[in-house]
């Protein structure tokens, strides 16, 4: 289990985060929300060891994430990062590679690279391989730090028995992860989060697209001003209510029963439109 | 309706994936094809002088040197041969290869290709600490005999190096943190600081000096000597053999330092190597040979250009493209206005100034 306990993060007095916790255990898909500057990425950048609180700690499997080492933890969890900054021209097969890097010593493996062969098939990449990251379009760059970050966390069992689930736990931490992704690829990338969950993988998402979160997380942090405003099953979260407070903003919930999940649209309180003639 | 918007994905394929090893094998060939190059280089233009010597000689007498005579050599060549140009050569490949590198290493540290050991002082440092040698004749320097004075100005140039580096270094330093962008505005600062320190010593010095501080500042290689080899070829050959080894992080570290510390790079520690390996090998080359421009700039650019961004190549790659660039340029300020020699960092710098500017510009051009 990755949790944070009563975290609170201040910056040159201005408080970042209030008394937050927040606990991920594997198998489950953690969506957190709330308006700009509510405090997510400081959130997830405290669960990557990014940050260290002000107050509050950070727990792998219950010891303090302080106790691991870099690479430990490297190996143990993986961040998809909001800005990917790359200095040179490293090729797709190049970048995703350096996920491998803390679990080989000089030359990489023949495990290595069969896992990062998987990967780059898994996010649909393997026909860029060759290319030059700088030169492909905002959603491929993501797609390819996706598989940057699978290849990071899985093993070689995760490729040739996908159907028994992992020893020991492993985190995926996504900041914004569906940024840039056409409608195709934010589905299909979550789509590869639950099934990492399916096999014991957690994963803590930072998503602004609501009814993505309905869709695919089992449970939602609803953030306001740094405070948590709610925690729980996305459907029972998810209110009219919580999401007036959290964005100010009046929606509507519509339940269809063709539907797997409800569905949340923006109502203009303004011109109230009448449903029938 | 639901299974429509499944998105099918790539389906996750089960049978076992046979790894390709993609685009591995393109760096052994880069390195092995330069090192074929540096050794034709050396033994080519070791040769080439006011006394020429033919390659198949060059080869008799080489091989006389480890006890295995072939053919007979002349004396007068063989003293030419082994006094004078061999420990040259040698030490302009082992500064050439310590230039390139450490440029490579720097524009790694700085994620950026257009930095340069000398951005953060290094050069600078040592080149201040040198004239300032010169002009004030420090008694220590003017009661030596030659060889020594040579020792005391690299000693002083080294010193020079690591105390502006240490100074850039702590003065970037921000909460036990480097600041990496800080470092190169800090850097600068230095820079500007020790132009005017040189600029004020030179105002001072007389004619004899002012010659003194202008080969020096422009590059020479005409100090080489087996001593000078036996005290500077462990300091150069160190960044050179170390340096490679930190070419996993430093591929990491391109993604920027947190997600370098995401991936388990302990990045203050990462820097801390670079810096200290970069100081040392420069320092020492400016040392011996003055300050020699561009390599550390255009060499790492150009091997970049061929083989692409993976530090595993580009390190030992750097070095040696380094090495044979430096070589041949001594080559050409030694052989160009003979008898006597141009410095030789007019050499790489008329042909790097150039160069570089048509990669700027190129550069450019692709990213339009």
């Amino acid at each position: 289990m990755l949790e944070v306990q009563h975290i609170s993060h201040q910056i040159n007095r201005k408080v970042l985060l209030d008394d937050v916790s927040l606990a991920v255990w594997p198998g489950e898909l953690v969506a957190v929300v709330g308006a700009n500057g509510a405090g997510k990425s400081t959130l997830l950048k405290t669960f990557s060891r990014e940050l260290s609180p002000t107050q509050g700690q950070v727990l792998l499997d219950k010891k303090p994430i302080g106790q691991f080492s870099a690479l430990e933890l490297a190996r143990r969890r993986a961040v998809l990062a909001q800005q990917n900054p790359l200095a040179f021209e490293f090729s797709v097969y190049e970048l995703v590679m350096m996920g491998r890097y803390p679990h080989f010593e000089g030359q990489p493996r023949p495990e290595d690279l069969a896992i990062v062969d998987y990967a780059l098939e898994r996010t649909g990449i393997s026909q860029l391989a060759g290319r030059a990251v700088p030169t492909l379009s905002g959603g491929e760059q993501q797609r390819v730090h996706l598989a940057k970050i699978l290849a990071q966390l899985m093993s070689s069992e995760d490729i040739n028995r996908p159907d028994v689930p992992i020893r020991q736990s492993r985190y995926l931490l996504l900041d914004e992860p569906t940024t840039g992704l056409d409608f195709y690829y934010q589905h299909s990338l979550l789509e590869v989060a639950s099934e990492l969950t399916r096999r014991g993988y957690g994963v803590v998402a930072i998503l602004h697209d609501l009814n993505l979160v309905m869709q695919y997380a089992h449970k939602v942090l609803l953030l306001k001003e740094g405070k948590a405003l709610a925690f729980g099953k996305p459907a029972a979260i998810l209110t009219t209510e919580s999401i007036r407070q959290a964005f100010n903003l009046s929606v509507q919930i519509i339940h269809q029963p063709e539907l797997d999940c409800p569905l949340i649209v923006h109502t203009r309180q303004a011109i109230s439109v009448p449903l029938t003639t | 309706m639901q299974t429509d918007l499944q998105p099918p994905l790539a389906a996750a394929p089960s049978q076992r994936i046979i790894p390709t090893g993609l685009p591995r094998s393109k760096g052994w060939w880069l390195n092995g094809l330069l090192l074929v190059l540096l050794l034709v280089v050396m033994v080519w233009s070791v040769g080439i002088g006011a006394v020429s010597i033919s390659v198949p000689d060059v080869l008799a007498i080489l091989l006389r040197q480890v006890g295995w005579e072939i053919a007979a050599v002349e004396p007068q060549q063989e003293t030419v041969l082994t006094v004078i140009r061999l420990p040259r050569i040698l030490l302009g490949v082992l500064v050439g290869g310590v230039l390139g590198i450490s440029g490579a290493a720097i524009q790694g540290l700085f994620r950026n290709p257009l930095a340069d050991p000398g951005l953060i002082g290094i050069s600078s440092g040592a080149s201040v600490m040198a004239v300032l040698m010169i002009v004030l004749q420090l008694k220590i320097f003017r009661d030596l005999s030659s060889l020594s004075g040579l020792y005391t100005l690299s000693l002083a140039a080294f010193a020079g190096a690591v105390g502006t580096t240490l100074l850039v270094y702590t003065l970037a330093r921000k909460n036990g943190r480097t600041v990496v962008s800080t470092m190169l505005l800090v850097g600068i600062a230095i820079n500007v600081f020790c132009e005017a320190l040189r600029g004020l010593m030179m105002y001072l010095a007389d004619e004899a000096q002012l010659r003194t501080i202008s080969t020096w500042s422009m590059g020479s290689l005409g100090g080489a000597s087996w001593e000078v080899l036996q005290v500077a070829t462990p300091f150069l050959l160190l960044p050179i053999l170390l340096m490679p080894r930190l070419s996993k992080p430093m591929n990491a570290f391109a993604l920027g330092e947190s997600q370098a510390g995401h991936l388990g790079v302990d990045v203050s520690k990462l820097k801390r190597n670079v810096v200290i390996l970069a100081t040392l090998g420069v320092g020492v080359a400016v040392a011996v040979s003055g300050v020699i421009g561009f390599i550390g700039l255009v060499v790492p650019h150009l091997i970049r250009l061929i083989s692409g961004a993976n530090h595993r190549t580009v390190l030992p790659a750097s070095a040696l493209l380094g090495a044979i660039v430096l070589t041949l340029s001594d080559l050409v300020a030694r052989t160009i206005v003979m008898p006597a020699e141009l410095p030789i960092g007019i050499i790489t710098g008329m042909i790097g100034a150039p160069t570089f500017l048509f990669m700027l510009i190129r550069g450019a051009g692709n990213r339009a």
